[in-house]
């Protein structure tokens, strides 16, 4: 920005603020939005992009893809039957399972083909299934980690190791903001949830933080009660009126400093001050939800009315996603069935199945489906053998990292298909002749290519997404070669 | 602007693309211009990683061998004078997608006309190759010539003018007297000026004035705790494991010895040996082996989920790459899997450092909260002394015992049916049972005494070395080839001694006056202090993909004469302080900014955001409420509800969050209780880093985030008050307003801005004079019951109503830029 810029800035926002008390300037907003540029890495996006919004479904504590989605009929004769060594192939254990049997358990649900496309969907999830023909499973997930911890790190930051950035702060670094009065990156993160209420694993705010990009970059995580956004609400005794005047004389203050000392970044204060005082306004908006017609919410079910149930944070994921937020995250937590799952897994899937249905036919209703991604997927998958006490009807199921099942919706992906496939145990990923295979030739996905298939529905290269810390070209996808499932797309 | 001279990886930031533009007249520096190309553009695949290496081809190191001067076949890669008749200049400037470098695959941009440039007059003018900067140790510096010599005759000044001179610039006067009392106070003790102060200073008129001030702070003991600050981050310091149920450990004691080092002045070579090899001293003090507890300070996972062995080696890479970011800003944790790609760093390197961490006397899993083995117990003096006296107490008891066992067994031999002697033995056995009784409550209340005690995770070697394997790929369950204890090889030896090397040799190779690493990489950062960046940009790395240095003569300079000071840290601060370079006003205008907006040149004052506990250290400290209590364990300020819940497990000890009460919470900042998976929100939304891992710099950015907090926070508003509490004690509007406004930003009000503070205080005033309630509600701090409602209503008096508008005044000043910047 040059100074004759900068100074009509100046005079434009003094105008503005005479006029109105808050404003904010075209040009300081260029310079917020936009994003940081370094190298010649700065053409984003670098192709036509298919979706301009994510809204990323995270069932924390990895749902058993074998009473879900991945159906195994064959399961039901070998019930107690050991797990054939060459199955688990020297694959490593939790400490939880370590030196114990391995006995095969069935599910114990009921599965069915649904919609066109005929996807195997299990009885635990009727609503979802009557949107099968807008849904893309693959079957053939993987990921390195076997713990929650570096599970979770892994699947939103694409990196074991604490410290990287996640999903969505890339995208807020790199395609920059949307929308003028709320922020680029919104986690909405159930308050409650119906399974295991005990062992409940734990989130970071890493999971949705910046690692090395600038801060500005890093998830706001809204709140279920008290102000959505933290630190929001003006004081007691403060009314909108007094905030206004207050800004005015901060403003005029900060402005005149501006001119003294010549920091541009005073400039910037005064523009994200204002930012602030528009969002203490868009906010409460984007969270009332009394303009909802009633035929919506029953869409969403009667949790609905309970802030910071999942249902409640799915309709608001629609509502940001009307408002141009980029990237909206859902944590529903209570997924580590290790223990009584067929109960556990009852409650939970009746927390999502009605409201994440609700929120993909809502969508399209609305025409927002197109260029909306909607992914769902735990951090990895749990074991077909039991843990703990087995019958037919009771049974827990230990981590698995071979193979797990995400889904996706809209943003340009292909509805009422099936990728990648399992073995009979649904215990490794197997290639079309039967053979175990984590190779992506053969369809199997690791979270990184899942990464880089998001990245490219939003038109990022995921190879050319970098910044650089500590020597190297840091990207989202890490060092190992990831690949975009274009078998999937539209 | 004329043509500057080129300033290292500086090019590859658009900001700087107009000052880099190269002279026609310098001549080309292979380590700023021309290594940084290659280590970006070309290490990948002609680096030191011998696995990844294309046609055996390697550019970072010397021009034989592999190296860049190679005969190959006919054709050099590169020959001294001929830029036509160098492979390297046909490969980066050919259209050839067959044959040009960097390839398409690499994803690696061309270089563009610029750096072209660079190559052609680079290898025009002889090609001449040197050894990485970093990697060799620093000379001393002659002082540079510069031609104004009115401005300072310190050695750093001189060092800076000449490059600025180089630049064609001039720098900045000196900062106004009460500008420059703020920034020094605030860069030593992280707290403003009082107003006393500040009169004081200015009443000074001897040349020595600022000289006294700066003496004087580095006396207070804030100054440790600011100067703490910094370096907790950089050793990733907290409350919690940080894994899976993120439980509390005790290790406060480690952040208290930090503070009183700084303020001791320990040398830094001490500060250094104490934290990596404190518990292996002989007769260890309790501080060295509280310091060793910087060995503890990783993240780890409690017992229960993960494999033992796992997190044995995740604990172990965990400390050798602390080790290398805080020591060495070396990315070393880049060769655990492999050989580093652009460093040369070899991936058994790493193990052979690997080695002299694995050795640790404890479970690589904690049991639960609290405490982990290996700790010692760590008492506050008046603990020390009561159990001095127990103990004390103990061994009179014991020797009283002692000698009525042997009157006992003596009477015992004359007994019989002597009457005497019997009812001599019953009164000794009476005795004796009071001080078996007396024994018993002793030992009791040691053990009750210790139980309050604060412990501290430490360090402790087993007596046993344990072997150390290479683990192909990084992974814990695939041993390799064994090494043995060793520094890399790049970098000077170990001294040579008998026997198995240990930590505590390790921590003297650090800094025996050989490592090239240590002492540049320390100064850097305490710079980076007081400047806002370093003179090495990326002051968590010092390898080929660092930052050249944007004084690399003075860097040297004051690297080895802080090592000759004897590792002097208050003197390093003081002799920066003092400089005129340092002093220079921020107020440079809006082309200064433009043209240089990092104040790489040092061409005028810094100017940047305080810290997150600065700021919030700061309100308390202008509204009166700071408690300045030092030490000891964490304290809890309030926070929005429901935070940790909303991302604990249930049986986590840091589930529920309780704030603390009383004047615990006003204290400093530091003192804040820090769990990794959920820290304080005020300090997090100003760039705190989680610790979760080693930070040598943070980001600074300015966020609408950041504004809401210094809009609305409760304790933030609350100070507002209080401070308006005070401010109305002054006589009348015109003092209260001068009083304030120098409170808070040291500096007096113009005309022109007191104007808009009288109008503003107007507005308020009749924005609560139409609102009755709202003067209630802010008045109490909180929401009125329907009763005080009805109450308050019309019968709000002026009295209040000033406060109220006084109350929004000094909000508004704790909200402005000036307030949360130091320049």
């Amino acid at each position: 920005m040059d100074l004759a810029q900068q100074l009509s800035t100046l005079a434009e926002r003094r105008h503005f603020l005479r006029q109105t008390g808050v404003g904010l300037g075209a040009i300081a907003m260029n310079r917020l939005c936009g994003r940081q540029t370094h190298g010649e890495e700065s053409a984003l996006p670098h192709f036509a992009p298919k979706a301009k919004r994510v809204i990323f479904l995270f069932m924390a504590g990895a749902p058993s893809q074998l009473d879900l989605y991945d159906y195994k009929p064959g399961l039901a004769d070998k019930f107690k039957q050991p797990l054939p060594d060459e199955v688990r192939d020297g694959q490593r254990l939790t400490a939880m399972t370590t030196g114990k049997t391995h006995l095969v358990q069935p599910s114990m649900f009921k599965f069915a083909q649904q919609g066109e496309g005929g996807l195997w969907m299990s009885e635990l999830l009727p609503q979802l299934s009557t949107v099968a023909d807008d849904l893309c499973f693959i079957k053939s997930m993987h990921t390195d980690a076997i713990n929650h911890d570096p599970g979770k790190t892994l699947i939103c930051t694409g990196s074991e190791i604490p410290g990287k950035p996640s999903l969505g702060a890339w995208l807020s670094y790199g395609l920059g903001a949307m929308n003028r009065d709320l922020p680029d990156f919104i986690v909405l993160n159930s308050a409650f949830w119906s399974g295991d209420k005990v062992n409940v694993q734990a989130l970071y705010s890493r999971l949705w933080g910046t690692g090395f990009l600038p801060s500005r970059h890093q998830g706001v995580l809204f709140q279920a009660a008290g102000d959505p956004v933290l630190f929001l609400s003006n004081p007691g005794g403060v009314s909108r009126r007094g905030r206004k005047a207050m800004l005015d004389l901060v403003g005029r203050l900060n402005a005149r400093h501006a001119e003294e000392i010549g920091d541009p970044e005073i400039q910037t204060t005064i523009a994200q001050q204002e930012m602030a005082f528009r969002m203490q306004a868009s906010v409460p908006e984007l969270t009332d939800i009394s303009g909802e017609p009633e035929h919506i919410l029953e869409l969403y079910g009667d949790e609905v009315h309970k802030s910071g149930s999942f249902a409640r944070n799915c309709l608001l994921a629609r509502r940001m996603v009307e408002r141009n937020v980029r990237f909206i995250q859902l944590y529903h937590r209570g997924w580590d069935h290790h223990s009584n799952l067929p109960r556990k897994m009852r409650a939970q899937a009746g927390d999502i199945d009605r409201p994440a249905a609700a929120l993909v036919k809502d969508l399209k209703r609305r025409g927002l489906l197109a260029d909306t991604l909607v992914v769902c997927s735990g951090e990895f998958g749990r074991t077909v053998y039991c843990q703990g006490k087995q019958t037919r009807e009771d049974y827990g199921r230990d981590h698995h990292p071979r193979c797990f099942t995400a889904w996706l919706a809209g943003g340009g992906i292909r509805g009422g298909i099936s990728h990648g496939q399992t073995d009979e145990y649904s215990y490794n990923v197997v290639d079309q002749d039967g053979r175990k295979t984590t190779r992506f030739e053969d369809d199997a996905v690791h979270v990184r290519d899942l990464n880089a298939t998001i990245l490219h529905q939003l038109g990022i290269d995921h190879q050319r997404l970098t910044f650089p810390f500590q020597g190297l070209d840091q990207k989202l996808t890490g060092v190992v070669e990831a690949h975009v499932v274009k078998k999937i797309l539209v | 602007m004329r043509p500057a001279v080129l300033v290292g990886l500086a090019f590859t930031i658009c900001n700087w693309a107009d000052i880099t533009t190269a002279s026609a007249v310098e001549p080309v520096n292979f380590n700023r211009d021309i290594r940084p190309l290659l280590s970006d553009r070309c290490f990948q695949c002609h680096g030191p990683n011998k696995a990844s290496r294309q046609a055996r081809l390697r550019f970072d190191t010397a021009l034989t061998g592999e190296g860049l001067g190679e005969d190959r076949g006919g054709h050099r890669v590169v020959r001294p004078g001929d830029v036509e008749g160098s492979e390297l200049w046909r490969r980066v400037t050919t259209d050839d997608p067959e044959e040009a470098m960097p390839p398409r695959e690499s994803h690696k941009p061309r270089l563009n006309a610029k750096e072209r440039e660079l190559v052609r007059r680079w290898i025009l003018e002889g090609a001449k190759y040197d050894e990485f900067w970093a990697f060799v140790a620093p000379r001393a510096i002659v002082q540079p010539q510069v031609n104004a010599a009115n401005w300072s005759s310190q050695r750093i000044d001189q060092f800076v003018l000449s490059r600025l001179e180089r630049e064609g610039w001039q720098p900045q006067p000196r900062a106004e007297r009460r500008t420059l009392l703020r920034r020094v106070t605030l860069d030593l003790t992280g707290l403003p000026p009082t107003r006393q102060e500040i009169a004081a200073f200015l009443e000074d008129g001897t040349e020595e004035a600022y000289e006294h001030v700066v003496d004087r702070l580095l006396g207070e003991m804030q100054y440790g705790e600011h100067m703490a600050r910094y370096w907790l981050d950089l050793v990733r310091f907290a409350d919690t494991n940080g894994i899976h149920h993120d439980h509390f450990r005790e290790i406060t004691p480690y952040r208290d010895w930090v503070i009183r080092a700084f303020n001791d002045n320990l040398r830094f070579d001490h500060f250094i040996h104490h934290q990596v090899a404190g518990d292996l001293y002989e007769n260890a003090t309790l501080d060295q082996q509280i310091a060793s507890g910087f060995n503890r300070l990783h993240l780890v996972i409690d017992a229960g989920t993960a494999l033992p062995a796992e997190s044995f080696a995740r604990n172990v890479i965990d400390r050798v790459t602390a080790f290398g970011t805080a020591f060495l800003g070396l990315t070393l944790q880049c060769a655990v899997c492999h050989d580093h790609k652009y460093d040369p760093i070899t991936q058994r390197d790493f193990y052979q450092l690997y080695a002299f961490f694995n050795n640790i006397d404890a479970r690589p899993e904690t049991p639960g909260s609290g405490v982990h083995a290996p700790f010692v117990r760590v008492p506050t003096a008046e603990q020390a002394l009561k159990l001095k006296g127990l103990e004390a107490a103990g061994d009179a008891i014991d020797a009283a015992a002692a000698t009525l066992q042997k009157v006992s067994a003596d009477l015992g031999g004359v007994a019989g049916d002597n009457l005497a002697a019997s009812e001599a033995v019953t009164a000794v056995k009476s005795a004796l049972t009071a001080t078996q009784s007396a024994s018993k409550k002793n030992r009791e209340q040691i053990v009750a005494l210790q139980k309050q005690v604060t412990t501290t995770l430490v360090m402790r070697e087993r007596s046993e070395v344990r072997p150390t394997h290479i683990l192909v790929r990084g992974a814990y369950d695939r041993p390799g080839e064994r090494v043995f204890r060793a520094t890399p090889a790049f970098l000077p030896e170990l001294s040579k001694k008998a026997g198995t090397p240990t930590r505590m040799d390790l921590a003297h190779w650090l800094t025996d006056g050989k490592n090239p690493l240590t002492a540049r990489v320390a100064v850097n950062r305490f710079w980076q202090q007081l400047f806002g960046v370093g003179l090495v940009k990326t002051s968590e790395d010092f390898g080929a993909q660092g930052e050249w240095p944007s004084h690399p003569e003075l860097l040297d300079d004051l690297a080895t004469r802080f090592v000759m000071s004897d590792w002097n840290v208050k003197q390093l601060l003081r002799e920066i302080l003092l400089s005129e370079t340092y002093r220079q006003s921020a107020a440079a205008g809006e082309k200064a900014y433009q043209t240089d907006p990092d104040n790489r040149l040092l061409g005028r004052g810094s100017r940047f955001r305080l810290d997150a506990e600065t700021v919030r250290d700061q309100i308390l400290f202008v509204s009166g409420l700071l408690n300045p209590r030092m030490y000891g364990q964490s304290v809890k300020p309030p926070q929005p509800p429901n935070l940790w819940k909303s991302v604990s497990m249930v049986s986590s000890s840091t589930y529920a969050f309780k704030a603390d009460e009383g004047d615990k919470i006003f204290r400093r900042s530091l003192y804040s209780f820090w769990k990794r998976a959920m820290p304080p929100p005020q300090m997090t939304i100003f760039d705190a880093p989680t610790r979760e891992r080693c930070i040598a710099r943070r980001e600074r950015t300015n966020t609408p985030l950041q504004a809401l907090v210094l809009m609305n926070e409760a304790e933030y508003f609350r100070a507002a008050r209080v401070f308006a509490k005070r401010i109305l004690e002054y006589p009348d509007e015109e003092t209260r307003l001068r009083v304030a406004y120098e409170q808070v930003t040291s500096l007096l009000p113009d005309d022109g801005e007191l104007e808009v503070l009288r109008n503003g205080l107007a507005a308020f005033r009749k924005i609560y004079q139409e609102d009755p309630l709202a003067v209630a509600v802010l008045e109490k701090g909180d929401a009125l019951s329907p009763a005080e409602e009805q109450q308050e209503r019309g019968s709000v008096d002026s009295a209040q109503i000033e406060f109220a508008a006084y109350s929004m005044l000094m909000h508004s000043l704790l909200n402005l830029d000036i307030t949360k910047t130091r320049q």
